[in-house]
């Protein structure tokens, strides 16, 4: 199997990685660099567990090709707090019971978190709108959707603070 | 399997790859799902550094470059009316990588922003090798197994008057499914009376495909409750849906009328 260079930014750090041609982003993150925030679910850009954030764009990781991230900038769920600390995303989905498996979870976060960075005050049928490439087989959906809005009003507080 | 992966450096290059059986990946979400399967090993080009992610409206005409995303179309303001559709298309991580080319190429029940272009009578710019040609979005379709050799380049369209673009998506689960039926029309008024009416349907057949008996029926007509009816009733005349995971073709002819009374209804 021929390997290629590929340079890119990942979780805010510099990564230079030899990666085998063909093999896609998500087979990076989880073989090579054992980042295993991100899920490997159906391989058909279907279920969204392996959603990270390339450019600051959702992305499928399982079909995204891992030598097409030459110079882009990746974000996985590791990559959202400093080690020790949870994002106000992570924490509202702790507190609110936004999740029983988990297995969505990631994939969930980053979701939301694109939406949040674009989007600071979502109504409830954009937060539906920003998770609906992703499937959760346990919550039902409704603890997510609660969790993204708490996120969303706890994210917005300090703004308003200093405004 | 053995994939290699190489970016074009320019269109008329491309071709030249395709022939000896290389295939061009733009957003990734239809070839590598197929690769996830365990597709044969390919050759894989991208048009990535092309410059071909481009959205020009100029004078009332569209043209998006076959790198655009279904993201950039729903962000461009000067494409509302097609926001419907590039919403209506996966969820917000395929929307970020779907291209307006490679959903030229998708197979049924896929291929919703197809069925748009084609109500929008689209012209699709292509490379060929030699040189670069136009051709009607309906006869790229009819020869699109033979096309895929070609490199297309960008789809271009006039912009459709306010209010005359009709879109409507048919799934199982909302807000995101394959299709079971997609229905786009462009019913353009003058003096009153319905003048060049255009109407595709997707998932009902192949590819994407025009209604013209549909068309007909609208055609010179006063729109309203009764001919919306008589045209609803060959909707469907011209289509070959298929049996899938998501409908039947019957059940598939028994709710396109339906949605298409709704859908001008409206």
């Amino acid at each position: 199997m021929t390997k290629v260079p590929v340079e890119f930014t990942l979780n805010t750090r510099e990564q230079n990685e030899f990666v085998e041609t063909g093999s896609t982003l998500l087979s990076a993150l989880r073989d090579r660099l054992g980042l295993y925030g991100t899920k490997a679910g159906c391989h058909q850009g279907t279920c969204g567990a392996c959603t990270v954030i390339i450019d600051g764009e959702p992305h499928l990781s399982c079909l995204t090709l891992a030598e097409r991230c030459q110079g882009k900038d990746v974000t996985t769920l590791e990559g959202l707090a400093p080690a020790g600390a949870l994002h106000p995303l992570q924490q509202a989905f702790m507190d609110g019971f936004a999740a029983q498996c988990g297995f969505c979870t990631p994939g969930m976060i980053l979701a939301a978190k694109c939406l949040l960075d674009r989007n600071p005050d979502p109504t409830r049928d954009e937060v539906v709108d920003a998770i609906s490439g992703n499937i959760c087989r346990c919550t039902g959906y409704e603890p997510i959707i609660a969790a993204i809005l708490t996120a969303a009003q706890g994210m917005r507080k300090p703004a308003r603070k200093r405004a | 399997m053995s994939v290699t992966l190489s970016a074009a450096k320019q269109a008329r290059l491309v071709p030249a790859v395709q022939a000896k059986g290389g295939r061009i990946i733009a957003g990734g979400t239809l070839i590598v799902a197929d690769l996830n399967y365990g597709a044969d090993s390919v050759a894989l080009i991208t048009l990535d550094r092309l410059g071909f992610d481009k959205i020009a409206v100029k004078g009332g005409k569209v043209t998006l470059g076959a790198m655009v995303t279904m993201a950039a179309v729903a962000r461009d303001r000067r494409l509302k009316f097609l926001h419907p559709v590039a919403n209506s298309i996966g969820g917000p991580a395929v929307r970020a990588m779907a291209t307006i080319g490679g959903n030229l190429f998708a197979p049924a029940p896929y291929g919703d922003m197809t069925a748009a272009l084609l109500t929008l009578d689209a012209e699709i710019t292509l490379h060929d090798g030699k040189a670069t040609r136009k051709l009607p979005i309906e006869t790229f379709l009819a020869q699109r197994r033979k096309l895929q050799k070609h490199c297309v380049v960008s789809i271009s369209f006039a912009a459709p008057s306010a209010g005359t673009f009709h879109y409507v998506k048919v799934v199982r689960r909302k807000p995101v499914s394959a299709s079971v039926v997609t229905i786009a029309a462009v019913i353009p008024q003058k003096a009153g009376k319905i003048k060049d009416a255009r109407i595709a349907l997707g998932a009902m057949a192949a590819n994407a495909i025009r209604a013209r008996k549909a068309e007909a029926a609208l055609e010179g007509r006063k729109l309203g409750n009764d001919i919306i009816a008589t045209a609803a009733k060959l909707i469907a005349a011209e289509a070959s849906p298929a049996d899938d995971a998501y409908a039947t073709a019957w059940y598939r002819r028994e709710i396109a009328p339906v949605h298409f009374v709704r859908l001008l209804a409206a």
